[in-house]
C-alpha cells in the first residue's frame, strides 16, 4: 500500500448541524483505492453521523460540503443510490431477518429474477460463491437464528458483495465477536484489501486497528484530528489514543487499590436447564463466590454460558431452575423474580442494553429510576421533583453527556446510554452488581470512565461481578477471574497469576484449575 | 428568536405538560367553532346563534359519548401496554342485559345492580387477563373470540329482545345535577362543579410552576401563565354557563360528572403513580420492564381486567340512558374508542399516548359527528368523513415526525419538556476530559 494509489473517496469540510448541535464541522476524509481505512474518535465524535452522510441516510442538502467519489462530485438522496454506486455500510446492529435463511438473507431486496419470479436456484448458486468468498461455511438454507454473530456478520458481508461492493464500510464490526471471530474477520478484510475492495472500518478496539489498517483518520467533537498512515508515521495504540482524547492517557486503567473484604455473596451447585430443550444444562451445578469490595471477573469464549448463569441467578431471568443455593451474608435467599433479586441488593447490567436494558422511548430520568420507583414514591404515588433530583445527581455523577435529564435514551451515545443503564442501577443501592460486556461498543475515554465508576463502587464496599469477553479488560479491572467453559467454572485465577494465555487455557478446557 | 415563535413556544411549545394539553385543547376549540360558523351560517344567523354551541347541544354531545369516552380511558391503558381489545362493545352490552334482567326478573335495587354489573365486568375481565398475560395469547385474538363471545351471550340472555330498566337507574346515563339553593336562573351545582374546576386550574398552573422552579429549570415567564390560566378560565365559564342555563330540567349530565371524575382518576394514576408507569415500561420494552422488576403478567392481568369494567361501566350508561337493553347496544364501540386513543397520539406499537390525549380524541370525533349531523349529513357520508380523519391525522403526524418537524401529536404525548438552553451546564461538560475527576453533584 503506498500514499501514491489513486483517491476513491473524498469528503470535503462535511458540516452537518442537527437542531441545537453541530454534529460535525469542516470534516476531511480522504481514502484511497484499496486500503484499509480507520475511522476513530470517542462516542459523539461524529463517527456514525459522517458514514450516515457518506451513505445517503441524510440526503444530499441536509449537510454542507461535497463528496467526491470516484472522481466526480456525488449527491446521494437515499441509501439505495449509494449502494448502487458500490458504497454499502455494515452497521454494528445487524440488519438481517433472523426467521430467513442464508441466501434468503444475502439476496433480501436484491432478488435475482426470472421472468419476474425469483430464481432460487440462480440465487443458491450465487450464494454459495459469495459465502465461499467471506470464508463461511454452512447450508444456505440455514435460519439466520440458527448461527452465531460471527457467522452472522459473515452473512452480511457476503450480502454487501451480492451488491457489487466497492467501498465498504463496517461500523464496530468486532464489537460482539469473540477473539476468534475477530480474527477471521480481520483476515478476511486483509484478503480483500489484496483484491482490490476499499474498506472503511469505525472501532474501538485500537489493537486491531494497529493490526490492520493503513490510513486512521481520527475525528474529536465533531472535527478531524488528523490522518495517520500507520507505517510512515510509526502509530501505535497510545498514539491513536492521544489523537482521540487529545493528550496523553497513562493508562487503560485508572490506579486502585483494592480493600477486599469478607464474602458475602455465595452460589452453590447452580444448576439451570435450556429454556426450551430439556436435555441442556446451561449451568452445571457451578459454585463461586464474591467478597465485599472485590471485582470479580468471568472469562469465556462466547456461548459459554456466562450471561445465562448471571440471568438465572438474578432472579431466574433465563431458563429453567433445576437446583443451586444462594447465600448472601451467611443466610440463604431465595431469589425467584426479578423483584427478589432487587429487593436482596442483586442488580444486572445487560449485555444489550437497547434490547433488554432501557426502554428507548424512556428520557433519562424515568430510565434512572425504572428499577425502584419505591424510592421516589410514597404509597406508589410518584414524587416527580424526587425524580428529577436523583436522575441529575446520577448525570453529574456519572459525567453523562446530555443537555438535560428530560433527553431521551434513544438519542444517546452508546456510553451514555451504558452510564444511564449503570445509573439506573445504582439507584437501586445494590450489593452486589453484575456488569454483562459493560464497556461493549464504547469508546476508550467512556471505558476509562466506567472502569473508575465500577472501582468507586467496589470501594464502597459492594461486590462486582464482570463478564467480558475482553482478556485485557478483565485482567486489568478484576481482582480475581473465573473461567468458564461450556456452563462449568473451569478455573479460580488471582490477579497475580491472571495472564491471557492462562485464561485463554483454562477457557477451553474443563480442567480444573486454581491458583489462590 | 422572533415574538410570535417565542409566544408559540411559551404557550404550545410542551414547556409545561399543562401547555400541550392546551395546544390539543386548542384544536378542539377550532373544530368547534368551525361548525358553529358552518351551522350558523346554514340557518342565515349570526355566529352566536349556531346550533353547536347550544346548551342543549353541548349536553346531549356530551351524554352521547360519555360512555365512548370512558371506553377511550380504559383502551388507552391496553394499547400503551401494547395490547388491543375488540370485545369492549360485546362486554358492555352483555353487562347490560345482565344488569337490566336482574333489575326486571330477580328486583335488585339498582344500586346492588351497578355494583352486580361491574362485578361481572372484573370477572369478565379476569378471564380474559388470564388468557393474554398468563398463557400469552395474543390480546387481539382473545378480545376477537370475546367479542363474538359476548355478543353471543348477550342475544342469548335476552333472547334477542329489548329490556327496559327502571326510572332510578336512567339516571346514571339520561340524569342532570339536581336543582337546589336559591333561584340564579342557573343549575346551581353545575355553577359549583364549574368554579370547583377553575380553582382548579389556577392551582395547577402554580404548582407547576413551583415544581418547575424546584428542578433547577426556568419557568415559562408569568405572563404566560396569567395568559394560559385566563383562557382556560375563560373557557371554563364559557362551557358551565351554557350548561347550567340550558332547558329547566336539564344541567350537567350525571353519566358527564362520572367521566370527569374518571379522566382525573386514572389521569393520576397513569402520570403519578408507580403503576402506571409501569404500563408504559412494558408496553415501550417490555423484556427490559421485566429485568427492572416489573411484574409483567400482573401487569397485563391488570389492563385488560380494568378494561372490561370500564366497559361494563359504558354498557351501563348506555342502557340507562337509553332506557333499555337490546341485543344491538355497542356495535362497533370498540372502533371508537380505539380511533379516540389513536387520534389522541398513542403509538401503535405501544408505550406512547396520555388519557388527556385520548379524551380529545374521542371530543374531536364526537364533534365531528355532531356537526356534521346538525349539517345534515347523512350517517353514510359521516362515516366516510370520520373515517378520512383518522387516517389522516395520525398519517399527517407520521409524516411530520419523519421529517423532524413539529409533532402535532408528538406534541400532546410528549412527557414535559424543558428547554436544553436551562441547562448550561452541558456546554461545559461535553468536551471534558474522560479522566478529569468527578463532577459532584
Amino acid at each position: 500500500m503506498t500514499t501514491t494509489a489513486p483517491v476513491l473517496l473524498e469528503m470535503r469540510s462535511i458540516t452537518k448541524e442537527f437542531p441545537g448541535v453541530k454534529a460535525l464541522s469542516d470534516v476531511n476524509l480522504l481514502v484511497r483505492a484499496g486500503e484499509i481505512h480507520a475511522i476513530c474518535g470517542e462516542n459523539g465524535a461524529g463517527k456514525s453521523t459522517l458514514m450516515k452522510v457518506l451513505s445517503g441516510v441524510y440526503p444530499y442538502g441536509s449537510y454542507s460540503g461535497d463528496i467526491v467519489y470516484q472522481g466526480s462530485q456525488v449527491r446521494f438522496s437515499d441509501i439505495r443510490q449509494s449502494e448502487r454506486a458500490g458504497i454499502v455500510i455494515i452497521h454494528q446492529e445487524l440488519a438481517l431477518i433472523p426467521d430467513m435463511s442464508i441466501t434468503e438473507n444475502i439476496f433480501l431486496g436484491n432478488e435475482p429474477r426470472k421472468r419476474g419470479a425469483i430464481d432460487w436456484k440462480s440465487a443458491q448458486r450465487q450464494a454459495l460463491d459469495l459465502m465461499a468468498r467471506v470464508g463461511l461455511r454452512e447450508d444456505p438454507d440455514t435460519l439466520i437464528k440458527d448461527i452465531g454473530v460471527g457467522k452472522q456478520q459473515l452473512v452480511e458481508i457476503a450480502k454487501a458483495f451480492a451488491k457489487d461492493v466497492k467501498l465498504l464500510i463496517l461500523d464496530e464490526p468486532t464489537a460482539a465477536l469473540n477473539e476468534a471471530d475477530s480474527q477471521h474477520l480481520l483476515d478476511l478484510l486483509r484478503g480483500f484489501r489484496e483484491r482490490g475492495i476499499t474498506s472503511i472500518m469505525i472501532s474501538h478496539k485500537l489493537n486491531e486497528i494497529e493490526a490492520i489498517a493503513d490510513e486512521i483518520t481520527i475525528l474529536r467533537d465533531g472535527k478531524t484530528v488528523e490522518t495517520l498512515n500507520i507505517q510512515r508515521d510509526g502509530v501505535d495504540e497510545d498514539r491513536i489514543v492521544r489523537g482521540m482524547v487529545g493528550r496523553e492517557l497513562g493508562s487503560r486503567f485508572p490506579d486502585h487499590t483494592p480493600k477486599i473484604g469478607d464474602t458475602f455473596f455465595e452460589v452453590r451447585d447452580w444448576t439451570v436447564r435450556h429454556p426450551i430443550s430439556a436435555e441442556r444444562l446451561v449451568c452445571k451445578g457451578e459454585s463461586f463466590h464474591v467478597r465485599r469490595g472485590e471485582i470479580v471477573g468471568f472469562a469465556g469464549l462466547m456461548g459459554a454460558g456466562r450471561t445465562e448463569l448471571a440471568m438465572s441467578i438474578f432472579g431466574r431471568s433465563y431458563g429453567v431452575y433445576l437446583g443451586g443455593q444462594i447465600f448472601k451474608d451467611g443466610k440463604e435467599i431465595q431469589l425467584k423474580t426479578v423483584a427478589d433479586a432487587i429487593h436482596h441488593g442483586l442488580a444486572y447490567v445487560s449485555e444489550d442494553r437497547k434490547a433488554i436494558g432501557l426502554n428507548l422511548l424512556d428520557d433519562i430520568k424515568t430510565s434512572t429510576v425504572a428499577a425502584k420507583l419505591s424510592k421516589i414514591s410514597k404509597r406508589g404515588v410518584l414524587d416527580q421533583v424526587a425524580e428529577y433530583k436523583a436522575a441529575e445527581e446520577y448525570r453529574r455523577e456519572l459525567r453523562t453527556k446530555a443537555p438535560t435529564v428530560d433527553e431521551g435514551v434513544s438519542k444517546l451515545s452508546g456510553g451514555n446510554q451504558q452510564k444511564v443503564v449503570l445509573a439506573k442501577w445504582m439507584f437501586t443501592d445494590p450489593d452486589l452488581l453484575i456488569l454483562d460486556e459493560p464497556t461493549r461498543g464504547i469508546d476508550v475515554g467512556a471505558k476509562y470512565e466506567i472502569y473508575g465508576i465500577i472501582q468507586r463502587l467496589a470501594d464502597q464496599g459492594k461486590g462486582v461481578i464482570v463478564i467480558s469477553s475482553e482478556l485485557p479488560e478483565l485482567i486489568g479491572l478484576c481482582d480475581r477471574i473465573y473461567t468458564v467453559f461450556e456452563g462449568q467454572i473451569t478455573g479460580d485465577i488471582a490477579r497475580k497469576d491472571a495472564n491471557p494465555e492462562t485464561l485463554m487455557k483454562q477457557m477451553t478446557s474443563t480442567k480444573k484449575m486454581q491458583t489462590r | 428568536m422572533s415574538r410570535i415563535k417565542d409566544l408559540q413556544k411559551n404557550l404550545f411549545g410542551g414547556t409545561t405538560s399543562n401547555a400541550r394539553q392546551f395546544g390539543m385543547i386548542f384544536t378542539l376549540v377550532a373544530i368547534v367553532l368551525l361548525f358553529q360558523f358552518l351551522t350558523a351560517r346554514d340557518l342565515g344567523v349570526g355566529f352566536g346563534d349556531g346550533l353547536t354551541l347550544r346548551s342543549d347541544n353541548l349536553i346531549a354531545l356530551f351524554q352521547q359519548n360519555s360512555y365512548i369516552l370512558i371506553l377511550a380511558i380504559g383502551m388507552l391503558m391496553v394499547i400503551v401496554a401494547g395490547h388491543i381489545d375488540l370485545s369492549v362493545g360485546s362486554i358492555a352490552a352483555f353487562v347490560g342485559i345482565l344488569v337490566a334482567k336482574a333489575m326486571a326478573d330477580w328486583d335488585l335495587p339498582w344500586p346492588v345492580a351497578i355494583l352486580f354489573g361491574l362485578a361481572i365486568g372484573a370477572v369478565i375481565g379476569a378471564w380474559q387477563g388470564f388468557w393474554v398475560a398468563y398463557v400469552g395469547v395474543p390480546a387481539f385474538i382473545v378480545t376477537l373470540a370475546g367479542m363474538l363471545l359476548f355478543r353471543g351471550a348477550n342475544q342469548y340472555v335476552g333472547n334477542a329482545d329489548t329490556i327496559p330498566v327502571p326510572a332510578p337507574f336512567q339516571k346514571i346515563g339520561g340524569g342532570f345535577l339536581p336543582e337546589t339553593g336559591p333561584d340564579t336562573g342557573y343549575n346551581n351545582l353545575t355553577l359549583l362543579l364549574g368554579l370547583a374546576a377553575c380553582v382548579a386550574v389556577v392551582w395547577r398552573e402554580l404548582q407547576l410552576r413551583r415544581t418547575r422552579k424546584e428542578m433547577n429549570a426556568e419557568p415559562a415567564p408569568m405572563w404566560v401563565s396569567v395568559i394560559r390560566m385566563a383562557i382556560m378560565v375563560g373557557l371554563l365559564i364559557f362551557v358551565t354557563l351554557r350548561f347550567a342555563g340550558g332547558r329547566v330540567g336539564t344541567s350537567f349530565p350525571i353519566s358527564g360528572l362520572i367521566l370527569v371524575v374518571l379522566v382525573l382518576v386514572y389521569g393520576f394514576y397513569t402520570r403519578n403513580t408507580a403503576g402506571g408507569r409501569h404500563i408504559y415500561a412494558v408496553g415501550g420494552n417490555s423484556r427490559a420492564a421485566e429485568l427492572s422488576g416489573v411484574k409483567l403478567r400482573r401487569v397485563n392481568f391488570f389492563v385488560m381486567m380494568n378494561m372490561s369494567v370500564l366497559a361494563a361501566l359504558a354498557g351501563m350508561i348506555f342502557v340507562a340512558r337509553s332506557g333499555a337493553s337490546g341485543p344491538q347496544d355497542g356495535l362497533s364501540w370498540e372502533l371508537d374508542a380505539i380511533a379516540a386513543v389513536f387520534i389522541g397520539g398513542a403509538a401503535v406499537s405501544g408505550g406512547i399516548g396520555t388519557i388527556s390525549g385520548s379524551i380529545v380524541g374521542g371530543l374531536v370525533m364526537a364533534v365531528l359527528n355532531n356537526g356534521l349531523q346538525l349539517l345534515g349529513v347523512g350517517t353514510d357520508r359521516v362515516q366516510i368523513i370520520k373515517g378520512l380523519v383518522l387516517l389522516l391525522a395520525v398519517a399527517l403526524d407520521v409524516y411530520n415526525k419523519s421529517q423532524g418537524r413539529f409533532s402535532v401529536i408528538g406534541s400532546i404525548t410528549r412527557p414535559f419538556r424543558r428547554e436544553a438552553s436551562a441547562e448550561p451546564a452541558s456546554s461545559s461538560e461535553a468536551g471534558s476530559q474522560p479522566a478529569k475527576t468527578t463532577v459532584a453533584g
